[in-house]
């Protein structure tokens, strides 16, 4: 006898190193198969930002901070890493609060803060960036490619043919956001979607609630992550992200330009853009040769129909960011078996 | 890169910054980001920021997930 497949795209990548780490995909009945969607944001960081922050590190007197796995993943001409051990000055850091110190230490110095993440990652940005503003730290900017979730999610829900059964939604986006901004999902889009932690279990329960509304054709927006997602959100992060930040158009890598999917400074804090502070625009350039990340992140392709997988490209030797970030999709295949079958 | 980890509150320092601990670490967070937070919190940090309290999990009996799932799995 044979059963309807069922996809089910987790969108975060914390959920598919989550999931392979548990070895969760080859357990599953063969019929469950997951898919991983564009929720890793040093994945979905297009080429141009990409080239941009390269171009910014060229910059005399500029020392650019970033989280990790941004320094190693390609521009068109090297990566962030390259430029290091060309003599420029690139930090990694945990947080973005210690931009501020960094400017503070370096007062003859411009410190240029590479502001990657979802609405997780956004709101740090955001109190930094009002702290900054407070204390008079004038020599901190923000290259700022902060993406918002939900319009990209509308944008693979209104794809004709999307082949979605149900949804594993980030649990930390919507710790920030709450419940609301993800109810278009089935009520708009009729997909079964349910906010999810990160340990086996919890993903396994949300897979379970999935599995429920698809066999009762009755989708609904469930969380199974109340421990820390509140229905309002977080509306404190919210507040600070609404008087920093205003909506932009924001190109993803994979999915290209979405209207209202990014973050950039508003009117208040624009002396701390640094593309008004360079004098910069984000231009558009092409994936790597080769490289199929577009359709990974968009769920159409999986790393192993990419003809560089495990070849040209391998963590070490990474053509896209998808083989570079530690969640990104290609890497998580590298590390843990084609299939995730360990 | 969504990653966040719980943590306990040790010591307020002041009104944006306070020490906790997970596991045998101890560092220092900040906690603008959430309000009322007091010595003994449970909160979830993601990149050096408190990003919410944590609550007592539901108690959900997760145990037999599996079979139930292969289970419903099944029945399509
Ligand atoms: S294997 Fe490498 S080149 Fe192929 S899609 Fe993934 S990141 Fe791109």
């Amino acid at each position: 006898m044979s059963f309807k497949t069922m996809r089910i795209m987790e969108v975060c990548g914390t959920h598919t190193m989550s999931i392979f780490r548990h070895g969760l995909r080859s357990a599953l009945p063969k019929n469950i198969k997951l898919i991983s969607g564009p929720g890793c944001p040093v994945c979905v960081t297009s080429q141009g930002e990409i080239d941009l922050a390269i171009k910014v590190s060229e910059k005399e007197g500029v020392i650019i901070a970033t989280y990790g796995d941004m320094v190693r993943v390609p521009g068109s001409n090297g990566s962030l890493a390259d430029r290091r051990a060309q003599g420029a000055e690139v930090e990694v850091v945990l947080s973005a609060a210690q931009c501020l110190d960094l400017a503070k230490d370096n007062p003859d110095r411009t410190v240029v803060f590479l502001a990657v993440g979802f609405e997780t990652t956004a709101p740090a940005t955001a109190a930094t960036v009002i702290q900054a503003k407070r204390d008079g730290i004038d020599n901190l900017s923000v290259l700022c490619f902060h993406k918002r979730v939900p319009p990209a999610l509308e944008l693979l829900a209104s794809t004709p043919n999307c082949a979605i059964d149900g949804l594993l939604l980030p649990g930390h986006v919507a710790v920030i956001l709450g419940h609301e901004p993800f109810r278009f999902l089935p009520e708009g889009h009729g997909i079964p979607s349910v906010i999810a932690g990160f340990s086996a279990g919890e993903i396994l329960s949300a897979l379970m609630e999935l599995l429920r509304q698809i066999k009762a054709k009755s989708p609904a927006l469930e969380s199974r992550y109340a421990s820390v997602v509140r229905p309002d959100g977080n509306r404190t992060a919210m507040a600070l992200m609404d008087q920093v930040f205003e909506h932009t158009t924001s190109n993803w890598r994979g999915l290209g330009p979405i209207d209202g999917s990014g973050l950039k400074l508003s009117e208040d804090y624009r002396s701390m853009d640094c593309l008004a502070r360079f004098d910069l625009k984000a231009e558009e350039a092409p994936e790597p040769d080769g490289c199929i990340c577009g359709r990974i992140l968009s769920g159409q392709k999986e790393p192993g129909d990419c003809p560089l997988f495990g070849r040209r490209c391998t963590p070490v030797t990474p053509v896209g960011p998808c083989m570079v970030s530690g969640e990104g999709t290609c890497s998580a295949w590298y590390r843990y078996g084609r299939k995730g079958e360990l | 890169m969504c990653l966040a980890i719980p943590h306990r509150i040790v010591n307020i320092l002041d009104k944006d910054r306070a020490l906790a601990r997970a596991g045998a670490v101890e560092r220092e967070i900040r906690i603008d980001l959430i309000d009322q937070v007091q010595k003994g919190d449970d909160v979830l940090v993601h990149a050096g920021f408190a990003i919410q309290k944590v609550t007592k999990e539901d108690g959900e009996e997760l145990t037999d997930l599996w079979d139930k799932i292969r289970e419903m799995a099944g029945e399509f």
